[in-house]
């Protein structure tokens, strides 16, 4: 339960980071980097949802379908 | 008292996502999807408890696994169709939701279908030839 609470939570600062980092680059006029931060931190937030769908799914089939 | 554990967590999530909506709406998606999955795994461990009972009722009962294992795996789909159901509607996209949900109720009647056949042969069974 808190390792679950601590992901959002650092989901959450990695959006703020982000979006942080974002601004700075538009800013200073460096458009093209400011999307390749912004993706990039799409995709470390994604291979953290990713791992939590996969273990609730993985939760569902030995629960519900045996044959998980 | 597990449920305030879930209520915190609910709405420590939501605010976060208000926090971060106007930055980052991807970001705020995916952390509706994590505390949704969280509260699920969460409950997920008493819900096996209680299929855990309901399997050795069965058992005591002398009901054919066939039957407890099938009704398992519909209460399975349920859960995940309106899982995934409920996550799409949030991302705006309910027309695909209802494309899950019409999915899930199929695959329940496809389930279903040896019950089904089953309780017909057994009512021709009873009507005299």
């Amino acid at each position: 339960m808190l390792s679950d609470a601590s992901v959002i939570f650092q989901i959450a600062g990695i959006g703020i980071i982000v979006a942080m980092i974002h601004t700075i680059l538009k800013q200073m006029g460096k458009e093209e980097y400011a999307q390749f931060a912004t993706l990039v931190g799409f995709i470390i937030v994604l291979l953290f949802v990713i791992n939590g769908i996969s273990d609730l799914f993985q939760e569902i089939k030995s629960v519900f379908l045996f044959q998980g | 008292m597990e449920i305030i554990n879930i209520a915190s967590l609910g709405i420590v999530a939501s605010l976060l996502v208000l926090v971060l909506k106007e930055q980052k709406p991807s970001f705020s998606f995916f952390i509706i999807l994590l505390t949704g999955i969280s509260i699920f795994l969460f409950v997920i461990q008493h819900i096996s408890e209680v299929f855990r009972l309901i399997q050795y009722l069965g058992e005591q009962a002398n009901i054919n696994g066939m039957y407890m294992e099938t009704i398992l795996q519909i209460i399975g789909i349920a859960y995940i169709a309106e899982f995934a159901a409920h996550i799409t509607r949030d991302a705006g996209l309910s027309s695909v939701a209802a494309k899950i949900e019409l999915a899930g109720k199929v695959l329940i009647l496809v389930l279903a279908v040896p019950i089904l056949t089953a309780v017909i042969e057994t009512i021709i069974g009873f009507i005299p030839a």
